[in-house]
């Protein structure tokens, strides 16, 4: 349980460690909040020779709260995003989410972007991302890009990043208006990974009709699943037409390929998955009729 | 001190419970390792050595974490609290500590370090905690004695006591 030797990066800068990414190419990664790659590294699951710890660049670890969007720096770690109280005001489904991701002693030290970067199926983060429509800012020596959620996560733990490139940050669209917003998950354990989970948005206009509708969910695929056909469903229809049940049943009907292992079969998640759709999506709607 | 003759030797400077410390060790080298092998402080235990388990719970700056997800480089220039610096002085015990010798929140002992650590932060930030938010507290932590009663009282004592905080 210890992990193999390598070389250990302090870079002080972002072109410090994009510097060294370059030139050091796949036998580097980066180093966050070591949450996720210090496990992997200790079983010896991961071995790089060299890690480059970006936990002291300097201007990653930031919140920005605009007017149109909140822009939240990779080294963000997860406990300053529960507790910021403009950030819960503004996006309040990564506040809502927080404390859901593992422990205290995890929140502490794991970075909203080493969540999204490690795109864990379960992630409680990668699903906002991808319910809200994120786009995550890409910095290279080469390039820079910005990838929306939807081209983002590429498959079981895996992006479409390149190993030279570091997730910067991550900007979030605020929504205004009535809207409500909801988190559901099962896990066995508080802290434990969800066995499937949900996260929902809506925004309500004239007449209580559906303006706007997100749902994700997590735990069930091998990446997190928008529930396009839920939201085509409800779309400008009154909101109480809505039957949660159904649009649970309506959410993992889309999704093919759901996951089956030691603490769920298929068909099990696909049940579990479906109720938590149900319910984010009631609270979620609750909250939207009484804003 | 592991030491595989690996050329990747970092320098190490921190505050452990107070005393200035410094070393030369190998960026593998996790925090856990360090307090343990280099500061000789074995209160920190190490159970799963992969964040599963809570035993190596300590305090950075304060915050609690598990230290054996975080490399003893990492730690530079930071503050870091074990088991051994929540008594006083003269071995006093914390009112943490306290709690869980009265309301029997040990047995063999291996976990009640990072149970107690983790208590103690919690305690601080959340000195009137509800029962579930106890739960939610102690849920990164396991007791392989499967003594969860007794721990759950310490903490409800501790807290009552509305005591518990760090120095
Ligand atoms: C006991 C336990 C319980 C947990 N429970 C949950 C849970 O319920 N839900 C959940 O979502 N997570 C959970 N986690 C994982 C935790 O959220 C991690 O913190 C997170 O997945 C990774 O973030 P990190 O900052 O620790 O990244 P690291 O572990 O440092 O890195 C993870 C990966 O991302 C890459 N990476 C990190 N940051 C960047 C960046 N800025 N640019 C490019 N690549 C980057 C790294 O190279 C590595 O491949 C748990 C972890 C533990 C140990
Ligand atoms: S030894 Fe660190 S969590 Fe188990
Ligand atoms: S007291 Fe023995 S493991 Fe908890």
């Amino acid at each position: 349980m210890k992990p193999a030797a390598f070389t250990y990066h302090a870079p002080a800068s972002v072109d410090e460690a994009l510097g060294v990414l370059a030139e050091l190419g796949d036998d580097a990664k980066v180093l966050a909040g070591g949450q996720s790659l210090v496990p992997m590294l200790s079983m010896r699951l991961a071995v790089f020779a060299h890690l480059v710890d970006i936990g002291r660049v300097a201007g990653l670890s930031r919140v920005e709260v605009g007017e149109r969007k909140v822009t939240v720096g990779a080294t963000t770690v997860d406990s300053l995003i529960g507790r910021h109280a403009e950030l819960s005001g503004a996006v309040p489904l990564l506040a809502r989410v927080t404390p859901y991701i593992g422990h205290m002693a995890i929140r502490n030290r794991g970075t909203l972007g080493g969540s999204i970067a490690h795109a864990d199926p379960a992630g409680e983060y990668p699903a906002v991302a991808v319910a809200l429509d994120a786009e995550m800012r890409l910095r290279s020596a080469r390039a820079e890009r910005t990838v929306g959620a939807p081209d983002f996560f590429a498959g079981l733990w895996s992006t479409v990043m390149e190993p030279d490139e570091i997730l910067v940050e991550v900007t979030f669209p605020r929504w205004d208006g009535r809207c409500g917003f909801a988190v559901r998950e099962h896990a066995r354990r508080h802290g434990d990974f969800a066995i499937a989970g949900a996260v929902a948005g809506v925004s309500l206009g004239a007449g209580d009709r559906v303006e706007r509708a997100a749902v994700a969910m997590f735990g069930v695929s091998s990446t997190p699943v928008r529930a396009r056909q839920l939201e085509a469903e409800v779309a400008g229809r009154p909101a109480r037409e809505c039957d949660p049940e159904q649009l649970g049943a309506l959410a993992v009907s889309g999704v093919h390929d759901v996951v089956s292992d030691m603490s769920g079969s298929s068909a099990y998640r696909r049940r579990v998955g479906a109720a938590m759709v149900s319910r984010a999506w009631a609270s979620a709607l609750e909250e939207a009729m009484s804003a | 001190m592991l030491d595989g003759g690996n050329p990747s030797r970092v320098a190490v400077e921190c505050q452990v419970n107070g005393v200035a410390r410094s070393a030369t060790v190998q960026a593998r080298l996790t925090l856990a390792d360090f307090l343990r092998e280099v500061c000789g402080l074995t209160g920190t235990h190490l159970g799963c050595e992969h964040g599963a388990c809570g035993a190596c719970s300590v305090l950075v700056d304060g915050d609690v974490v598990r230290s054996c997800l975080m490399f003893a480089v990492q730690a530079n220039g930071r503050s870091v609290t074990t088991i051994e610096g929540l008594g006083g002085p003269d071995g006093a015990l914390s009112p943490v500590q306290e709690a869980f010798r009265s309301e029997h929140g040990l047995q063999c002992g291996f976990c009640t370090p990072g149970f107690v650590v983790t208590v103690t932060a919690f305690l601080r930030d959340n000195p009137d905690p509800a029962e579930t938010e106890i739960r939610e507290a102690l849920s990164g932590n396991l007791c392989r004695c499967t003594g969860y009663q007794g721990i759950l009282k310490a903490v409800a004592v501790a807290a009552r006591a509305g005591r518990g905080a760090v120095e």
